[in-house]
């Protein structure tokens, strides 16, 4: 099985990567479905259980859109990749935006970031001008954004709206273009397979966060921060980090790494990840929502993508740098 | 033509930048007679509740236009009749009309219209006091529903004065129908149907 597969291309390979992961979401989805039809009556345990099940759909659908989007994006080249990614980034920094108050004087701020700095991070990730790349939104927008929030005369809780811009700006752009950039990154023996580098990145990031999310029900701890978030506990956290590396070591046949290195460097995605997704979680708290979807806001339309991406997106740039820097690339 | 891929155009940059959620709260989107009563902030509000409707109540539901101001280029009128089919209304008094008269034609021929009663585009938090159109049209047209609609963030999308919209997530929320009770007085109806639109800021 393992020389079969090592004897097919580059395509082939990624091609039978997406039948598999295909195959797997169906398979998943059917069972799910057969569970959702089965009657069990009216008692609290059934509703718990529909309240689960209804949970597992969302994530369900998520990765079915995700798993997609990506399929879309390999079929498609490089450059669509970029732009879905780019697309990604908009939505997400939309919903960060709608849920951090801006005022007046932001609104010059707010087409900068959206409009000039997201196509040029993304075209700096396009032709592949990395080392401008990482330093583009810590430097040079760092600045830019106060310059044109101060220009706009309006001191009231200056710092507080800075800040908020420039994390969203952070989080949204500079953290979701570091995925994309992997596929960009070109390892020596590696070439055309970028690809499952970045699938073992979202694969090793979700794996942890899903394992950390049912193992802290199961251990009950007494959760680190109560005030931020009520299911984080040190062990379920453990748990899930220690699982998502471990997946990343067995996976290493897919990435340019020997099992080691990719031990080590899924440990700190997943470390990076986990934490990101906490850190969130207490930004949302601030902002008095249970999450960036509409479950939790009334009036604001959002979809709560952000949920869904924000681990990613903490994730991406430390495994970007990691491996950029251990490789010397 | 034109105007439609002009109409499709603007909905889809409309949802690309707000989402432009619709909330029915209080009654169902209905093909039924209306006047859509809502907060007035931007310029995009109007967009915003026509992109807001479903698509069959969309063509038979006008906005009204400043005539003096959607009439001073032919981009602007053509934008105004051509997509929104929109309902021009002089704000200069002149005494020898009826300002209203336009839209005593446009109810007449049983078309919905949408309001907004301030008049202008205010930059407070609350609407500011309603003129007193609202009235005069629910006593000539009393069988016609007043629909309340509460248009969120807009104003932060495309603040007075600015010419770039940038993406900030909106809402529109509709509530329960307000009419006008047997007796009621211009002022107290007014400001009755003022505070039914500041109550869906909170729904």
């Amino acid at each position: 099985m393992n020389q079969y597969l090592k004897s097919l291309t580059a395509t082939q390979q990624i091609g039978a990567l997406f039948v598999s992961v295909f195959g797997c979401l169906l398979l998943i989805s059917i069972v799910a479905f057969f569970l959702s039809v089965r009657d069990r009556g009216d008692d609290a345990t059934a509703e718990a259980w529909r309240t689960e099940l209804s949970r597992i759909d969302g994530v369900l659908r998520t990765s079915w859109v995700m798993v997609f989007v990506f399929w879309v994006g390999w079929l498609s080249g490089d450059t669509t990749t970029l732009v879905l990614f780019a697309g990604v980034s908009f939505f997400a920094l939309r919903e960060f935006m709608t849920l951090s108050p801006t005022r007046r004087g932001d609104h010059r701020s707010l087409i900068l970031a959206f409009f000039i700095v997201l196509p040029i991070q993304y075209a700096l990730v396009g032709t592949r001008h990395f080392d401008l790349f990482t330093v583009f939104i810590p430097v040079y927008v760092f600045l830019a954004i106060p310059v044109v929030s101060a220009l706009a005369n309006d001191p009231a809780r200056f710092l507080e709206r800075n800040a908020k811009l420039q994390w969203g700006i952070m989080v949204c752009i500079y953290g979701m273009s570091h995925v994309p950039a992997l596929l960009l990154l070109s390892f020596p023996r590696f070439q055309n397979k970028s690809a499952f580098l970045v699938f073992f990145l979202v694969l090793v990031v979700q794996t942890c966060m899903v394992v950390q999310h049912f193992a802290s029900r199961q251990f009950k701890s007494a959760p680190a921060a109560p005030a931020i978030s009520q299911s984080f506990g040190w062990p379920g956290w453990w748990t899930g980090v220690l699982t998502g590396s471990l997946l990343g070591g067995l996976l290493a046949g897919l990435t340019p790494f020997a099992p080691g290195q990719a031990l080590a460097l899924s440990f700190v995605a997943c470390v990076a990840g986990s934490l990101g997704h906490l850190v969130m979680k207490a930004l949302k708290r601030d902002r008095g929502i249970p999450n960036w979807g509409r479950d939790g806001v009334s009036v604001t339309g959002a979809g709560g993508l952000l949920d869904r991406v924000d681990a990613l997106c903490f994730a991406a740039p430390v495994f970007f740098h990691s491996a950029r820097w251990y490789f010397g690339l | 033509m034109l105007a439609k891929l002009m109409s499709y155009f603007l909905l889809g940059l409309v949802r690309l930048l707000t989402g432009s959620q619709a909330r029915w709260h209080g009654c169902p989107p209905k093909a039924e007679q209306r006047i859509y009563f809502a907060n007035h902030q931007s310029h995009a509000d109007l967009v915003m509740i026509w992109a807001a409707l479903p698509k069959e109540l969309r063509s038979r539901t006008r906005p009204i236009a400043a005539k003096d101001y959607w009439t001073r280029t032919p981009f602007k009128k053509w934008i105004t009749t051509a997509v929104f089919n929109a309902i021009y209304v002089a704000r200069d008094k002149t005494d020898d009309q009826d300002p209203l008269a336009p839209l005593y034609d446009a109810l007449e021929s049983g078309d919905s219209i949408i309001l907004f009663p301030e008049g202008t585009r205010g930059f407070a938090d609350d609407p500011q006091p309603f003129k007193s159109g609202l009235y005069n049209l629910t006593l000539k047209y009393p069988d016609v529903v007043l629909v309340p609609a509460w248009i969120n963030n807009i104003q932060r999308v495309m603040p007075k004065g600015e010419v770039v919209p940038v993406p900030v997530l909106c809402s529109v929320t509709f509530g329960a129908p307000v009419r006008l009770e047997a007796g009621e007085e211009r002022r107290a109806f007014l400001d009755r149907a003022r505070l039914a639109v500041i109550a869906l800021r909170d729904v």
